[in-house]
């Protein structure tokens, strides 16, 4: 340092210590601040504003108070990351959001674990306890927020499996990796015998270890709990990575993300009723005994609508991945949907009403989107659907579920950017009362956020988490790929209700267009 | 410990505490942005990069340690300016569609 302080003198004279650390508090208001207004929609932007700026000022504060301006051999990084950051952002599709999201949770506590090794090697010599600890601390978080951020990106852009994988013995492995890897914290802390660059090592690779192994097993479903968790992460690893180089800043910023992380964490499991723990330890819904019975339900559903099970068996084990193949295929698949569409009309020919007179009469709707409805990209057609009806002298109002989609608030994200109003878009508990005096419900691509078994069915993965009481409305019409159980593997009992449901299967970017011509 | 130490914790603790308080305020259609700047937040390490590269090239392995914390500076700036940029490209949408509606 004291070499770097001969070549500027002056500029860190402009900034005495008392200055300097007034700015920094200064600069942790904004950012609440910055916070504060994104609890409004209209002021989310200049809150957002806010906080870029503060972080711009914190780095041009902390590169004149450590004499750092001069050294040119910093800027190209900056830049290269700055132009990098810039196209990344402008690139993404916002249904790719859950995945920039787990990238750069990732790419944050690598660059901490970074900043940490380094707070680690130069405290090595000394007897800095806390210095050494929290380095060790900061590179293990930060590697395991990176390599748990790469899988579960892996994970949401489908280059890896969207189901759980479970090694044999995989909390046991994961339990003793965790043991492990605080011994070596705790020797990098207290003894100096062992190789600096060896123990740094070992807490390298373990802890990047120990995220994948912590990553795999979550399925689909519980990402938005893991992206939360990891978001926290990135945060604690900044944070613990200041405590290291003492520096202000990087202090509160860090604690204010890794406290946001975990009430975003929190409000998420409460939301699946799941526990924290059980996700991490890798508890996830999918359980043989479950697939099990989900079999014998299949053969049951077949009695019922056989014509339905064999035009979709062929895509029947990974509807996900099938529904995103595309609109080649959707073409292809278009008379064997339209199929199924008139049979289900058919069926239910004994009822007084058809779907379509009720969808004409209907002048209160509520549409409940899933994450079904992102993986057909049917929320253009969603919204169309809706101006339509609001021609009709309608009242169309959209409810979201919190754990909609892959992300804490991706719904509403995906409804905005097709143009819904975000007025229109009503959160689960400001909407829950209105479903039973409704006219009608339409479900696309939703499955557990509304099922009904979560309030009674004890025992099974939902039961306790809040749902939509989409139940409670006496007309449902559901656009949902197949019948088949959601991610929980829980049935769903309003399929099999006999008054006012209507039941169109398949790719809802076609069956949706299909109804939007019946009506226009 | 040192003093430092100490005004670093209770740092530590009021900031997260505050945060905490705050973000319970953040309705849950927002929650997507939200997470996007906090990523644009935790680029906020790029305070300790830089601080670790300039003190590292003025060290006796200057190269090493400035391939490193160049690394480290370009992950952490990769966050900070991708991270409010698209939460900016977001929050501008909600406020568009509210315009349009108007």
């Amino acid at each position: 340092m004291s070499n770097i302080m001969l070549l500027n003198i002056s500029a860190a004279d402009i900034l005495s210590d008392p200055v300097y650390y007034a700015l920094c508090v200064i600069l942790s208001m904004a950012v609440l601040l910055g916070i504060h207004l994104m609890s409004k929609v209209e002021k989310a932007h200049i809150g957002n504003k806010i906080s870029a700026l503060a972080i711009a000022l914190g780095i041009i504060i902390t590169l004149i108070k450590k004499d750092i301006l001069p050294v040119w051999l910093i800027y190209p990084g900056m830049a290269a990351g700055l132009i990098t950051g810039l196209i990344l952002a402008k690139r993404v599709k916002m249904i790719e959001m859950p995945q920039l999201v787990a990238l750069l949770n990732g790419i944050g506590g690598a660059a901490s674990a970074i900043v940490a090794s380094f707070a680690f090697l130069v405290l090595y010599r000394g007897n800095e306890l806390f210095g050494k600890t929290t380095a060790s601390l900061a590179i293990v978080i930060g590697m395991i927020t990176l390599s748990g951020s790469l899988v579960a990106a892996g994970k949401l852009h489908k280059i890896l499996t969207q189901k759980p994988v479970i090694l044999p013995l995989h909390q046991a492995a994961a339990v003793s990796l965790l043991i492990i890897i605080l011994a070596l914290v705790s020797l990098g802390g207290f003894f100096n015998f062992v190789q600096p660059s060896l123990l740094l090592l070992g807490m390298i690779v373990l802890s990047a270890v120990f995220g994948i192994i912590f990553s795999v097993r979550v399925g689909g479903a519980d990402m938005p709990v893991t992206i939360s968790l990891l978001n926290s992460l990135s945060g604690v690893a900044a944070a613990i990575a200041g405590f290291a180089v003492t520096d202000i800043l990087l202090v509160s910023v860090g604690g204010i993300v890794g406290a946001s992380g975990l009430f975003l964490t929190q409000i998420m499991c409460r939301a699946m009723n799941r526990k924290l723990l059980d996700i991490l330890l890798g508890k996830t819904a999918l359980k043989d005994q479950k697939s099990e019975k989900k079999e014998k339900d299949e053969k049951n559903r077949k009695v019922k609508q056989e014509k339905a099970e064999q035009e979709s068996s062929a895509r029947q084990q990974e509807p996900e991945e099938k529904l995103a193949a595309g609109k080649e295929k959707a073409e292809k698949d278009r008379t064997a949907e339209t199929e199924i569409t008139e049979e289900d009309t058919t069926t239910k020919e004994t009822e007084p009403d058809d779907p379509m007179t009720i969808i004409r009469n209907a002048k209160h709707i509520i549409i409940v989107p899933g994450y079904g409805m992102a993986l057909a990209h049917a929320q253009h057609l969603v919204k169309k659907l809706a101006g339509t009806l609001v021609k009709k002298s309608a009242v169309v109002k959209y409810a979201i579920h919190p754990v909609a989609g892959r992300m804490p608030g991706h719904m509403d994200v995906l409804l905005i950017e097709a143009g819904v109003a975000f007025e229109d878009v009503y959160e689960m508990d400001d909407i829950n009362d209105e479903f039973k005096e409704a006219d009608l419900t339409i479900v696309v691509g939703a499955n557990d956020v509304m099922n009904p078994a979560a309030r009674n069915a004890e025992g099974t993965p939902i039961y306790g988490m809040p749902i939509l009481n989409v139940d409670q409305c006496k007309n449902i019409l559901i656009f949902n790929y197949d019948l088949k159980p959601g991610y929980s593997g829980v049935d769903n009992p309003i399929y099999d209700r006999k008054d006012g449901v209507w039941i169109i299967q398949g790719d809802a970017s076609v069956t949706l267009a299909e109804i939007l011509n019946k009506l226009q | 410990m040192d003093l430092i130490q100490y005004i670093l914790l209770g740092i530590f603790v009021v900031a997260t505490t505050v945060g905490y308080m705050l973000i319970n305020n953040v309705p849950s259609r927002l929650h997507t942005p939200l997470m996007s700047g906090m990523n644009a937040l935790s680029g906020v390490t790029i305070l300790g990069a830089i601080l670790a590269t300039a003190t590292a090239l003025a060290g006796d392995k200057p190269v090493t340690g400035y391939i490193f914390g160049s690394l480290a500076i370009i992950l952490a700036m990769i966050n900070v300016a991708g991270g409010f940029s698209v939460t900016n490209r977001m929050l501008k949408m909600f406020e568009r569609k509210k315009e349009e509606d108007e």
